[in-house]
């Protein structure tokens, strides 16, 4: 029915959003009406799409991303852009070039990044369901931090098409909701084919969370629980963990020794990619302008050097350097065997365990500015790289607090099994209410 | 000094659509950035997508070039920035081609010759930029993106050509093969590119980029031959450097930039997922290939090795051949009048084969085979057809057109009939008494004195014999 709109005024506390629409058309559907955040590297036709740089202000794209015309096919109400690290470059939200967002748990703290917008809105309950994407823990690591629930999809399984690129590779756009329930209902909405995505397979999700696992074999990785990780969040993690075994499940402790060179690996990878997708912003077709009566070069270097925030510089520039002759063997080959590494890992792993569990992040929610340099940031994302360089699906449930701050549980499963991890979740969110 | 001279040629496949987006290819009367989408406008968020199409026109030249297939190719994205380029990146091949090891036979200086192709690989073609007001300093510059996507193949030859002429010879054969393949148009504007390296022997090697034409590369290429040898006579080293091409001039120029090398930073395309290509190549049939055609024509037509190449030499030219009726066919006399005739007017003019009216040659032939026009005629014909299609572009009817010119065959009639070839003969003779007192006298050459004023009197359009016979009872009737 044409005509019918969701009235959107949020009280955006925690400036979960970049923009909002305050009469969000929508239609029928499974969604009818329901409103629905969307992160801002995600395009939406008609609605400026930034991620949340200054180079793509006033951009708005001509087209939908694949997710969104799924949304709307199935009723949804897009009712805002949700702020985010620069085209996804960060743990904190704190890399936006707008403003930075904060933790509806504690405001004196970071939501987590890089979709720090959408957990907020979600954790604040401006929204019930949110779009995010994981790079390298961009959904969980938020999740976790705000307390909702994030699922990373198995790699293809979800369109990337107008999905602003920022590690082609290793990306995923996934759900975000307070509830395993309403993550995977808006999972099963935006999964499945898509011919214009060449690395999106024919495998669409029908499916509803099913808590029974018993004789479920859960693994956990020793170097999940290893250096860097707040003894405090392994507790409660640990609690989770006990929980499902009371539920029936047979917990597993094994080694995952590829998790050393996982963080290396990862982020010579997103870089190099970035540095290559991110190449495109030379104002010469959107953003601010180049100036045009420079030459074209001095032009070009002049509207990147203003127009990129300090961590998108940084990563372009160490990718541009890994990728360049003489290095590219040194690091990017190199990275890739590491990769290769890793998913041999899960593979022997998953031959004699169903599921993969342990902490989403090492620690709670950073307060703001705690993580000053880059390199003790770039740690933080030691426990969610792997499923990402490996394209396996991972989902964050909340399991706990420690001093009122919230923890995830993370699982991971075998490739192409995202509707066990959504039940392994789904168990212990049930488990943990009853 | 011998020359030596590799090519790297970049060909646009002639596909109905871009390479990794579904807009169409047939840009080149349309206004600018009209044929383009999020995908070849690079848009943020878009992703390509492959045209099977390019892939199989791609295998197919592969094959034609009796390259090696690997069981897998893989797409890589070439970075560097200019403002042609809407991804910042050109989608390439790089490590993973989609061919190599190939070769094509040509006629070389010094008899047939084998020529080894490198590689074959496919890309995308970027934009143009459009620089307005003169090329030297122009006031601003503009962005097409309607080539943007276009699917290319590069074609990387060894070193295996030695003079400018075998170079040209080779383009030639290379263009005949992929006309007859069906995957490309030589003459759609900017279709065909050249980059050509070339050193004396023991010099270092000068690469020659912006070359447009399949003259241009002899003319280049002699161009560089001359320069190097004059500066090697003159003490001076040749500079391993880049040069551009000038068409209008004939002349290379050094690159002003600085020559620094370009570091591209190739890394695999995640968009994209490799293409298994060795067994989509076995399942692709290639048709008949020019040098199989000529062998055909020298056996089917009993056509003479230069004919047969000739006519074989050029796709349209061939199936126009093949068009002709059998009996046609079979003759030298056919032969000779396309591939010298014809083929010698539109060189002359400096025409091609394509945007003639093959149906009208075919017609003039036939009109000709059936001895209602004379040789002579037919060939005057031609030219006014010709001339034309080049002034105006188009032409008449064969026959409108001998029928404007009176050059239909006179025939005459019976006996004391008042036809052109007796009236013709009857002014001969009147104008002519002492050849036709020679003739009387026995004199057998008088007679083809006669007969030849009565042709230029009829314009050539008279049949011998029947001037001879006409002219010979007129002047017995005479005595």
């Amino acid at each position: 029915m044409p005509g019918r709109t969701v009235s959107f005024h949020p009280d955006d506390r925690y400036a979960a959003f970049l923009r909002t629409i305050p009469e969000a058309p929508f239609g029928e559907g499974r969604l009818a009406g329901v409103p629905v955040a969307v992160k801002d590297n995600i395009s939406t036709a008609g609605i400026e799409t930034t991620c949340a740089s200054r180079i793509l202000e006033g951009y708005v794209p001509p087209f939908d991303a694949t997710v969104v015309e799924r949304l709307k096919r199935a009723g949804a109400a897009i009712v805002g852009k949700t702020n985010m690290d620069e085209f996804g470059m960060g743990t904190t939200t704190e890399n936006s070039a707008f403003w930075p967002t904060l933790n509806p748990a504690d405001p004196s703290r970071v939501p987590g990044g890089s979709s720090g917008g959408s957990a907020a809105a979600v954790a604040a309950g401006l929204v019930p369901l949110a779009l995010g994407t994981d790079t390298g823990g961009s959904i969980r690591c938020p999740a976790a931090f705000c307390g909702i629930v994030g699922l990373k999809p198995t790699y293809g399984r979800v369109s990337r098409y107008g999905l602003i690129a920022y590690a082609n590779s290793l990306e995923q756009i996934g759900p975000m909701a307070k509830t395993v329930t309403d993550a995977s209902l808006l999972m099963e909405v935006i999964a499945g084919h898509d011919p214009r995505d060449s690395t999106s397979r024919d495998c669409p999700y029908h499916h509803t969370p099913d808590p029974e696992i018993r004789g479920l074999r859960i693994g956990v990785p020793e170097e999940f629980f290893g250096e860097g990780v707040d003894a405090r969040v392994a507790s409660v993690v640990w609690d989770a963990i006990s929980l499902l075994e009371r539920k029936g499940a047979e917990v597993i402790t094994c080694r995952m020794p590829s998790m050393a060179y996982a963080l290396a690996a990862y982020y010579v990878t997103c870089t190099s990619e970035a540095s290559s997708n991110l190449a495109r912003f030379d104002g010469v077709r959107y953003g601010p302008p180049a100036d045009t009566k420079k030459p074209w070069h001095e032009a070009f270097q002049e509207r990147r050097r203003e127009g990129f925030g300090e961590e998108v510089r940084r990563r372009i520039m160490l990718g541009t350097f890994a990728l360049s002759s003489g290095y590219y063997g040194k690091y990017y080959a190199k990275a890739q065997a590491a990769r290769n590494n890793v998913r041999a890992d899960f593979e022997r792993l998953f031959c004699d365990v169903d599921v993969l569990a342990g902490p989403t992040m090492p620690t709670v929610a950073f307060r703001f500015g705690e993580k000053s340099d880059p390199l003790s940031m770039y740690l933080s994302d030691i426990l969610t790289v792997p499923a990402n360089l490996a394209g396996v699906p991972a989902i964050s449930v909340p399991c706990g607090k420690v001093e009122g701050l919230p923890v995830g549980l993370q699982v991971m499963g075998r490739w192409m099994e995202d509707e066990r991890v959504v039940d392994v979740a789904y168990a212990f969110e049930q488990g943990r209410s009853a | 000094m011998t020359v030596i001279v590799g090519l790297e040629i970049h060909c646009q496949l002639d596909t109905a659509t871009k390479l990794f987006c579904g807009c169409s290819t047939d840009y080149r009367d349309d206004p600018p950035n009209s044929h383009v989408c999020p995908v070849c406008l690079g848009l943020p968020g878009s992703l390509p997508k492959i045209n099977k199409k390019a892939v199989e026109f791609a295998l197919k030249v592969a094959k034609a070039l009796n390259c090696e297939v690997p069981e897998e190719s893989e797409f890589a994205r070439k970075n560097y920035f200019y403002p042609d380029l809407d991804k910042g990146y050109q989608i390439t091949q790089y490590d993973k081609p989609l061919a190599v090891c190939g070769y094509l036979d040509i006629e070389g200086d010094e008899g047939e010759k084998r020529v080894r192709i490198t590689r074959v690989h496919m890309e995308e073609d970027p934009g143009r930029l459009v620089h307005k007001g003169g090329a030297d300093r122009p006031k601003y510059t503009l962005v097409d993106y309607n080539r943007a996507g276009i699917p290319l193949i590069e074609i990387v030859t060894e070193p295996d050509l030695r003079s400018p002429k075998e170079a040209r010879r080779f383009l030639n054969k290379l263009r005949a093969t992929l006309e007859y393949l069906g995957v490309f148009d030589s003459e759609k504007e900017g279709s065909l590119r050249v980059d050509a390296n070339i050193s004396l022997a023991g010099s270092e090697r000068v690469e020659v980029k912006n070359i447009t034409s399949y003259k241009g590369v002899e003319k280049a290429l002699t161009f560089e031959v001359t320069r190097q040898k004059n500066a090697i006579r003159r003490g001076q080293k040749i500079a391993r450097e880049t040069r551009h091409f000038v068409e209008a001039r004939g002349v290379t120029t050094s690159s002003r930039s600085k020559e620094m090398e370009q570091d591209y930073r190739y890394f695999p395309e995640p968009d994209l997922r490799p293409l298994r290509v060795r067994n989509w190549a076995e399942e692709i049939e290639i048709p008949e290939l020019p040098d199989a055609r000529k062998l055909r024509f020298i056996k089917d037509y009993g056509l003479s090795p230069t004919h047969a190449a000739t006519l074989t030499g050029d796709w349209q030219i061939a199936e126009f051949y093949e068009s002709l009726p059998a009996d046609l066919r079979v003759s030298t006399a056919t032969a000779t009048w396309v591939a010298d005739t014809l083929l010698g007017e539109l060189n002359y003019r400096d025409m091609s084969i394509r945007g003639v009216p093959l149906d009208h040659f075919k017609e003039l032939l036939l009109i000709r085979q059936a001895g209602e026009i004379t040789e002579k005629a037919a060939v005057e014909v031609l030219r006014s057809l010709l001339d034309q299609i080049r002034d105006t572009g188009t032409c008449e009817l064969p026959r409108q057109c001998i029928g404007r010119l009176g050059l239909f065959v006179i025939t005459a009639a019976e006996e004391g009939a008042n036809d052109p070839v007796t009236a013709a003969a009857r002014e001969a003779i009147a104008e002519n008494p002492q050849a036709v007192a020679d003739f009387c006298q026995g004199k057998k050459e008088a007679l083809n004195f006669l007969v030849g004023q009565v042709m230029r009197k009829t314009r050539g359009c008279a049949k011998p014999g029947d001037v001879n016979r006409v002219l010979t009872s007129l002047l017995s009737g005479d005595e």
